[in-house]
């Protein structure tokens, strides 16, 4: 069982309590109708799959409902850091999961 | 020369009181080049050199795995052989595997314990009734064997399944495919393994691939670079063919590629050993558990995947609960079966549930990867056309709609919730 620090409720709580949406930091692209082939499939299915640290984000979907970014390693299962949307990790922003 | 396996030999091994036996296969030191190399030695890596040297008369051929032959998802899956897929490529791609199951055990001159005890799909709403009639109806245009039962013939196959109507998810009926069933896992490792050793191939156990160099000019494949017994050694290959499941990614990655793919675990677990009381298989989409029992006693029960990314092989807590939820649903009287071991396998998942079989980017690069969580049941399709794609540069029929050039044209083959994907 993973416990996760929420960066807006300021706790830590159960896996349970949280869906992880996927990798962290895909960008939409901002010319959608000007994109190849190519570049919409990479967009839409490829992903790193890192077995290491894996940037990813987590839904806190039976509590505040809010979307936030964790660092996850996915060999060790540890929670490197967490931070909100629009942030770019820290090791400041570590929680105590 | 490996000993050929029949009653006659047991006799013969029997008088030397057993002590005559030969290993079945050798794991070999490794030499400096070879034509191919299969990096993963599970059941899907060495199918495909054993085919390789069978079909297309291609001997100088390596597998390597980097633990033992056995060790990884192919001794850890739930055994489960169907081939009652919805979508036509997939159908065939499966039923094309499930004719070679029926007879690998002679083919390989090994006893995969390959057992037709039919898999039953139940179905518990209105909707599932509806996904398994037209389920069924496309396997039968498609040639597979398939019928709609009620509860009542549910019944009749398995007492112990609760089909009273009073339940929260009541069993409105199923999906029935006789030709299903379960094989001996570890069996279809060793038996292809040794298969394979038979034709000449090299197995080298113990050797982690770390490195996928690529030619300067041309970029293509080089060989691959190797750790075994502590030392790092270089190995050419004119072709690479990796067949890594769950660590298909960090493959990819060394040679500079991305995958549609992610790695989660997969759990199951066994019971302790019961007498016999469940002769098929049972699996429920809705209520998320499919179970059989193995020929020792034990029930075989298969789980969910974890719902994020992650290399360690044991799953998360939640699935363990809602697994034992979705049993208890289904059999209330296992309720009280104590369970005996747990684990987890790493299985690649991609993004329409269906397998990537065929050529890279990057020349001289085979990848067959993204099998989830039913690759088990494929293996000797999975073998066979994957063979051909390398050894002909150029995908197998059944192969050619799985080549990972589909995330770039859109021509997914949506199978994912289709047909009876609990894997």
């Amino acid at each position: 069982m993973l416990r996760i620090y929420c960066p807006y409720c300021e706790s830590v709580r159960d896996e349970d309590e949280f869906h992880c949406v996927g990798e962290a930091h895909i960008k939409r692209p901002e010319r959608p109708d000007e994109l190849s082939d190519q570049a919409w499939g990479e967009y839409l299915h490829f992903r790193t799959n890192p077995r290491g640290e894996h940037r990813e984000i987590w839904h806190h979907v039976v509590g505040c409902r809010q979307h936030f970014n964790v660092v996850r390693d996915t060999e060790t299962y540890e929670i490197k850091s967490v931070y909100r949307v629009g942030e770019e990790p820290s090791s400041a922003a570590d929680s105590d999961a | 020369m490996t000993q050929h396996y029949s009653f006659l030999q047991l006799i013969r091994q029997a008088i030397n009181h057993h002590e005559g036996w030969k290993p079945a296969w050798n794991s070999v030191e490794p030499k400096d080049s070879y034509d191919i190399v299969v990096v993963g030695g599970g059941g899907h890596g060495l199918a495909t050199a054993y085919y390789l040297a069978k079909n297309h008369g291609i001997t100088d051929v390596a597998v390597l795995e980097k633990g033992w032959i056995g060790g990884g998802n192919t001794g850890r899956n739930t055994t489960i052989v169907r081939s009652n897929y919805l979508r036509d490529e997939a159908a065939h791609l499966y039923e094309f595997a499930l004719k070679l199951w029926e007879g690998l055990s002679n083919e390989l001159n090994f006893n995969v314990m390959f057992s037709q005890r039919g898999v039953l799909n139940v179905g518990h709403s209105l909707q599932d009734m509806r996904d398994i009639e037209r389920r069924v109806n496309a396997n039968l245009l498609n040639g597979i064997d398939g019928e709609v039962l009620g509860p009542s013939d549910i019944q009749k196959i398995v007492p112990l399944l609760d089909c009273s109507p009073q339940n929260r998810y009541p069993v409105l009926g199923a999906s029935w495919q006789p030709r299903g069933g379960v094989a001996r896992h570890d069996a279809v490792a060793w038996g292809y393994a040794r298969a394979a050793d038979r034709l000449g191939v090299d197995i080298v156990e113990h050797a982690r691939v770390v490195e996928i160099p690529l030619e300067r000019g041309s970029h293509s494949v080089e060989g691959v670079v190797i750790e075994h017994d502590g030392e790092r050694k270089f190995i050419r290959a004119r072709k690479v063919a990796c067949v890594t499941a769950g660590n298909s990614g960090v493959l990819a990655s060394l040679a500079g590629l991305k995958l549609p793919i992610e790695s989660r675990p997969l759990q199951a677990f066994v019971s302790e050993p019961l007498k016999p009381c469940l002769d098929t298989v049972v699996m429920s989409n809705a209520v998320h558990g499919y179970l059989s029992q193995s020929d020792k006693g034990d029930l075989v029960i298969g789980a969910g995947t974890d719902g994020y990314n992650g290399y360690g092989q044991r799953g998360s807590f939640e699935i363990i609960e809602e697994t034992a939820h979705a049993i208890c649903e289904l059999f209330p009287a296992f309720s009280r079966v104590r369970m005996n071991r747990q684990w987890g396998g790493i299985v690649d998942i991609c993004p329409d549930a269906c397998p990537i079989i065929g050529r890279m980017p990057v020349p001289g690069l085979y990848f067959n990867c993204g099998w989830g969580t039913g690759g088990f049941k494929a293996t000797p399709g999975s073998g066979f056309v994957f063979a051909h794609t390398i050894a002909e540069d150029h995908p197998h029929p059944l192969a050619a709609p799985f080549g990972v050039e589909r995330f770039h044209s859109g021509a997914l083959i949506d199978e994912h919730g289709a047909a009876g994907v609990a894997h």
